[in-house]
């Protein structure tokens, strides 16, 4: 607004000034009959389960924008302390910068504390923003890691509610994984075991749903390591081309050749270096 | 918000003059709703009413309603206003993000109020007045440092401190102008 005094110092955070103006522009795109373009999603498939030692978290690798793949291979496991990963599944940008805010606040946090942080502390964190927002940030995580009390896994949905659980599905194929988990979850699994569980659930996801897709990524988190394994398996693998369009030299044959040298005389010569300081 | 009240020049009896006016805070509700909602019974005391009501008291809406003397749009600094744009908030969050950080401190408040006693609050908003008053002159950033540090925000980092930076706001305000509206001289 064109005014010469401001009466409030200017904030931080969200501003919702443009909220009227989108309004009346999808309105008027309405009635034209477009639609306004819709944010790049992860239409996904992560899970995450408890195992003897520590956590799986797994995830596949396809984000979607509408009716398109926006990214063949993209990364939905997400850094959030040395012993602490988060997947994520729905809006794109928000599961990112979502998690980047609380991997800030848990350093600090660590930092204050001098401990190691706990993952009931991230639980804690991501719950209390999220419901801040009342579910406008959409964003839907599973959250594993291995803390002085042992491994945990929560899942947290966009509106802030937690919960608290052996295994976990989340995203547009979590039926699809869930399923596989049901049937052959056991308490105190081995690694090698829990890996192909989660590995099986993330294929059922990438094969019987259209927004989940490529590769699966895992995370194996215990006690002092973590395995980031990206990718564990190409699932979707790009096929290859089995004929070639290319002619060989020599195909068509050369009846008559005519070589016509252009005379060109040189003018003015001036060399200038760029500035590349 | 500021208000000035008339006073009257001491030495002269009458109203005062441009070179010496003083701004007049109204005073701090806060206090008024928690000496009004005190019972006592055995030395424990409760809140009569709920943490909601409380809220409601004591914080203003003051995100939608006109600004300027006597509640009257102020067409030269807001521009012009439409009756629809005054009442409903653009964005359901619009209100609640605006009020986030008084309607924490007012729940800490009172939730340090039923646990320490009436003096816990009382000395720590007096350290909040206090550490409001270090600021810059009106169209400047200040840094907040001292209140930062009072509510426990140096420590961690939110949307506030990532989108909008206010140092980067594309409107400036006219200088004088706005230290004259500060001072109510406008």
């Amino acid at each position: 607004m064109a005014t010469l005094v401001m009466s409030q110092a200017p904030v931080g955070g969200f501003s919702f000034e443009n909220c009227k103006r989108n309004a009346v522009l999808e309105g008027e795109a309405n009635k034209v009959g477009c639609s306004m373009p819709a944010a790049r999603k992860t239409g996904t498939t992560i899970c995450g389960v408890v195992f003897k030692d520590g956590v799986v978290l797994g995830a596949d690798t396809r984000a979607t924008e509408g009716m398109i793949v926006a990214d063949k291979n993209c990364s939905k496991i997400h850094y959030i302390s040395p012993n602490i990963y988060c997947c994520g599944a729905g809006t794109a940008a928000d599961t990112e910068m979502t998690t980047q805010i609380i991997s800030s606040n848990l350093e600090l946090h660590a930092l204050s504390t001098g401990r190691l942080p706990r993952v009931a502390t991230a639980n804690r964190m991501l719950k209390q923003m999220l419901f801040r927002y009342q579910g406008y940030i959409g964003a839907a995580l599973v959250l594993g890691g291995v803390d002085c009390n042992g491994p945990h896994l929560y899942s947290i949905y966009p509106h802030g509610s937690t919960d608290k659980l052996p295994y976990v599905t989340m995203g547009s194929g979590s039926l699809a994984a869930m399923a596989v988990f049901e049937d052959r979850y056991k308490p105190d699994m081995e690694e090698e075991e829990a890996k192909q569980l989660v590995r099986d659930a993330i294929a059922a996801g990438i094969f019987n749903d259209l927004g989940s897709g490529s590769n699966i990524d895992l995370s194996v988190i215990t006690k002092g390591k973590v395995d980031y394994i990206r990718p564990h398996d190409q699932a979707n693998k790009k096929g290859v081309r089995t004929g070639d369009y290319k002619y060989k030299r020599g195909t068509t044959g050369v009846l008559t050749k005519l070589v016509t040298p252009l005379n060109l005389e040189l003018v003015e010569e001036s060399v200038h270096t760029m500035d590349t300081s | 918000m500021h208000s000035t009240t008339v006073v009257f020049c001491k030495r002269k009896l009458t109203p005062v003059c441009t070179g010496c006016v003083v701004i007049k805070k109204r005073p701090n509700r806060i206090f008024n709703t928690v000496y009004r909602k005190e019972s006592g019974r055995n030395g424990i005391t409760m809140n009569t009413r709920g943490l909601r009501s409380q809220l409601k008291d004591s914080v203003p809406v003051a995100g939608l309603c006109p600004q300027g003397a006597y509640g009257v749009q102020d067409s030269l600094r807001s521009g012009f206003t439409s009756v629809k744009n005054e009442l409903l908030p653009s964005h359901p969050l619009e209100l609640s993000e605006k009020n986030f950080q008084p309607n924490q401190d007012r729940m800490n408040f009172s939730t340090l109020r039923n646990i320490q006693g009436l003096h816990a609050p009382l000395k720590l908003q007096m350290e909040y007045r206090a550490a409001r008053q270090i600021q810059r002159l009106p169209f400047l950033q200040s840094s907040n440092l001292a209140l930062d540090t009072l509510r426990g925000n140096d420590e961690s980092i939110g949307f506030e401190d990532i989108l909008n930076d206010p140092t980067q706001s594309e409107m400036m305000g006219e200088p004088h102008m706005m230290v004259e509206y500060k001072l109510g001289l406008l």
